[in-house]
């Protein structure tokens, strides 16, 4: 390892927020082909460090070095100018626009006063076969790609400036193994030409599989940097979680649980053959009343679809669908929820989150809706129900007046978490509950839905993690290619059953 | 201090303090309010007269705009409240009772909630977009309101609809307590129920608003009726304070009126959180404004220049941006929606 003059030298980056100290003397040190892994739970403070890193917060303290010129960015057109870009996990291009067009946007060779259509052509596809990206159609438009190969074409770009330092920010977090590879093939390439590579994730894996040396921060405060192979995956997490296993020990409680009384006749829901054309079909299930199941599939095999046809947010088309014994056919989410079905998106800022509201707000919006607009939930309902909640999921800060946007990831989930309970759903379907939050609030959240489902509501969990899926799972359903192949009850299963039902079923 | 100076009502308020004090300079009797005739009267008193129609109109607009939509259409309801109510009184055999007054006035509200009730049908059920929808009635309406009164100018001499207008209740001006009951009820209304919350939760985010169980749809739909009822109870105040019924000039350009007194007010044409009393306040801006013109004997040539001059210099003062670049340089927020506070 070079360890000459790092790339980027940050030393003693501080940022305060009112009445917040979201770093604290934090440093960071990036070198020339090296993968460096950011680590940290949420709110540890690796996002304000990037925001620091690419110009949106102006630091309070400390130094911004980049090769060997000390800066002090204060817009991200001045971090872009200083060659380090950034790809975000929500892609920043223009979906609307072609792949070349977005790689060469703002920098188009001109020709006679317009844009050398042809040079545009060749640059892009240059860079592409550059990253073994050819199979790419440079003219194709951007949004009929899928998320990973719009995140490529978002390195395309960067390798298109020269970048000497790529960010890359949860870039795998919608992405499965398959795109993964292909990501982790091209990060590879660049770290080979020189790059210093700057990577965040959640997933441990991956950042072991691509990752030369690690930063920890926790708090806002600087843990350490480490080379990767020195720090085994257990010394890694108790560094993050700063105290010594508590939470593993906990997850490994979440899967003693009281088994559901099956006794009871009529499963509370019952699928049968639900579909709708063009989304998914043959959605046969039977959830009784305290049972956990798990949908299991790769992403983009129908498993969001699944739970949106059982909340009524997609309308059946074909099958049959009892609630309670009674059959019904849900037309809008309210009538769903009206029969005691709740369902938490894992689009959190799309789906769940009104921004602009107070947590408060935020928590009691379900209820309000069925109670109807015209009895309004008292303010001191609210209040006590927002504080009772704030303190049971330990949501932070705890402040029930505090705008939802302003909380972090993790605590966002929780917020919308409890916008259900508080209803009280006998049948809570929860797609990706814990992704892209840390190990600390992860844990938790299995816990709740361990103790909700003994408490006798039933639970339908979506996770890409298949580990997740299978450990708290009563009976698990797999879906593939947008169909329901099976529905196995979780006695002993593991990840390679399941792998092989998806991979032997022809659907 | 600060605290004030962030709050969103502070500029607002004191643009329309100074633009009173900018009268009272150039006209030393505009700050009084003399009795007269049991009656008060001043410049304030024709502020609050001449801007009610605005005021109602735009308290209609406030909750159609926290609902992410708009109303282009006030003006034109306006004028078709006007021409039915006057084409009715003028042509029923008993024009100057109170009866007739009373059943006019029904008309135009009846229609003011059918074509509210067509605005939001295109939005909310057929999900065309705010502006183009509220567009269709906007050019349309006048050319209805011209066939209710045949392309003429109704006149009607009718006492009970003309205080709707131009009349005096325990000194004070009519159409200004209908305002102020009006928004009164407003505010009662939606934030004592849950409607406001509601409102401002599809305005914000309309997708995680039906998936929490919202009812979207029919909470879009109120908004744009409501606001077809300000918009017809302004046209009959309009019609009945100049007695007559003119379809192509009654509430001509009100609806602009109407949003700016939203966007001064502090509502965000983005949707979502709104206040009532904003609207009230950058209503009484927008009318003392026009007031303003005449003090200052501007000629009527320049008006909408000059009125537009000082609705950017209130919409400077309240963009923090446009604050920060004016005053010293603080830490560059860039997009407020993208900067989380991490804890």
């Amino acid at each position: 390892m070079n360890e000459i003059v790092p790339v980027v030298d940050m030393n003693n980056i501080s940022i305060e927020f009112p009445g917040v100290k979201a770093l604290d003397g934090v440093s960071l040190r990036l070198f020339q082909g090296e993968v460096h892994a950011l680590m940290g739970e949420n709110g540890a403070g690796k996002s304000t460090l990037i925001k620091a890193l690419t110009g949106v917060y102006a630091i309070d303290g400390g130094t911004i070095t980049v090769m060997g010129v000390q800066h002090s960015f204060s817009t991200p057109a001045e971090a872009q100018a200083a060659r380090i870009s950034t790809v975000y996990q929500e892609v920043n291009l223009c979906p609307n626009l072609s792949v070349e067009e977005n790689i060469l946007l703002g920098r188009e060779p001109r020709r006679r006063g317009g844009i050398h259509w042809r040079e545009v052509r060749r640059k892009a596809k240059d860079v592409l076969e550059q990253l073994q990206l050819g199979h790419i159609d440079p003219g194709s438009i951007l949004s009929s790609h899928s998320i990973a190969i719009q995140q490529l074409v978002a390195i395309a770009r960067s390798v298109q400036v020269d970048a000497k330092v790529l960010i890359l920010d949860e870039p795998t977090s919608s992405l499965d193994s398959d795109e993964v590879q292909q990501l982790f093939t091209v990060i590879r390439t660049l770290r080979d030409r020189g790059v210093a590579i700057l990577f965040v994730s959640h997933f441990l894996e991956q950042v072991y599989d691509i990752s030369d040396r690690m930063t920890v921060l926790r708090n806002g405060k600087l843990v350490g940097e480490f080379m990767t192979r020195d720090l085994p995956r257990m010394g890694l997490i108790s560094k993050m979680i700063g105290k010594e296993m508590d939470a593993l020990a906990e997850l490994e409680e979440a899967e003693s649980r009281r088994e559901p009384d099956r006794s009871e006749r009529v499963p509370f829901v019952q699928a049968e053959n639900l579909g709708r054309k063009g989304s998914v079909q043959d959605v046969t299930v039977a959830i009784h009343a305290g049972e956990i199941l798990g949908l299991a599939g790769l992403l983009g095999s129908g498993r969001t679809e699944t739970a949106r046809l059982l909340f009524g947010a997609d309308r059946a088309d074909q099958g049959q669908l009892r609630i309670g014994g009674t059959a019904r056919t849900l037309r809008t989410p309210r009538s769903a929820i009206d029969q005691g079905v709740a369902f938490s998106s894992e689009n959190r800022k799309e789906e769940g989150l009104i921004s602009d509201l107070s947590v408060r707000d935020n928590l009691v919006l379900a209820m309000q809706a069925s109670k109807g607009w015209l009895r309004r939930v008292p303010g001191h309902t609210q209040d006590q129900l927002a504080e009772k909640f704030i303190r049971a999921l330990d949501i932070r800060p705890a402040n029930k007046d505090a705008l939802i946007q302003n909380l972090s990831g993790g605590n966002q989930q929780k917020v919308l978490l409890a916008r259900w309970l508080i209803t009280n759903p006998k049948l809570l379907i929860l797609d990706e509950p814990t992704r892209g939050i840390d190990i600390g609030a992860k844990t938790q959240i299995q816990k709740l839905i361990s103790s909700l489902a003994s408490d006798g509501m039933s639970i339908i969990f979506i996770s890409a993690e298949l580990e997740e899926v299978l450990r708290l799972s009563d009976h698990i359903a797999i879906l593939k290619d947008r169909r329901m192949v099976a529905d196995i009850p979780n006695d002993g299963v593991t990840m390679e059953d399941v792998m092989t039902i998806i991979a032997g079923s022809n659907a | 201090m600060n605290a004030l100076l962030k709050h969103r009502l502070t500029w607002p308020v004191l643009a329309l303090v100074l633009l009173l004090v900018l009268n009272q300079l150039f006209r030393s009797d505009f700050l009084s309010v003399r009795v007269q005739d049991g009656h008060l009267y001043g410049s304030l008193i024709d502020i609050l007269r001449n801007g009610a129609p605005t005021i109602l109109i735009a308290l209609g607009m406030t909750l159609v705009i926290a609902s992410r939509g708009i109303d282009l259409s006030v003006g034109a309801v306006a004028a078709i409240a006007g021409a039915v109510s006057c084409t009715y009184i003028y042509n029923s055999p008993d024009p100057t009772s109170l009866r007739t007054a009373a059943i006019g006035v029904s008309i135009a509200v009846v229609a003011g909630l059918a074509l509210g009730l067509w605005n939001g049908f295109l939005v909310a059920v057929i999900g065309i977009q705010p502006i183009i929808a509220t567009l269709v009635l906007m050019t349309a309406g006048r050319g209805l309101a011209q066939l209710v009164t045949d392309g003429q100018i109704i006149s009607v001499s009718n006492d009970p609809y003309q205080a709707i207008g131009a009349g005096f209740f325990l000194g004070l001006p009519i159409s200004i307590l209908i305002a102020v009951a009006a928004f009164a009820v407003a505010g009662l209304l939606t934030r004592r129920t849950a409607l406001g919350t509601l409102i401002e939760a599809v305005g914000i985010n309309p997708v995680a608003s039906r998936l929490a169980g919202l009812n979207a749809r029919t909470i879009t739909w109120t908004v744009y009726v409501f606001s077809g009822l300000c918009a017809a109870i302004a046209g009959l105040m309009i019609s009945s304070n100049v007695t007559a019924a003119d379809a192509n000039n009654a509430g001509l350009y009100i609806e602009m009126d109407a949003i700016l007194a939203v966007v001064i007010g502090g509502t965000s044409l983005a949707g979502g959180r709104y206040s009532l009393v904003g609207t009230l306040v950058g209503a009484l801006i927008i009318q003392t404004l026009t007031t303003t013109v005449y003090t200052l004997g501007i000629p009527p040539e320049v008006t909408l220049v000059f009125k537009a001059l000082v609705v950017i210099i209130v919409c400077l003062l309240q963009s923090s941006k446009a604050r920060t670049l004016l005053g010293k340089r603080k830490r560059p927020l860039t997009e407020q929606a993208e900067v989380k506070v991490a804890v």
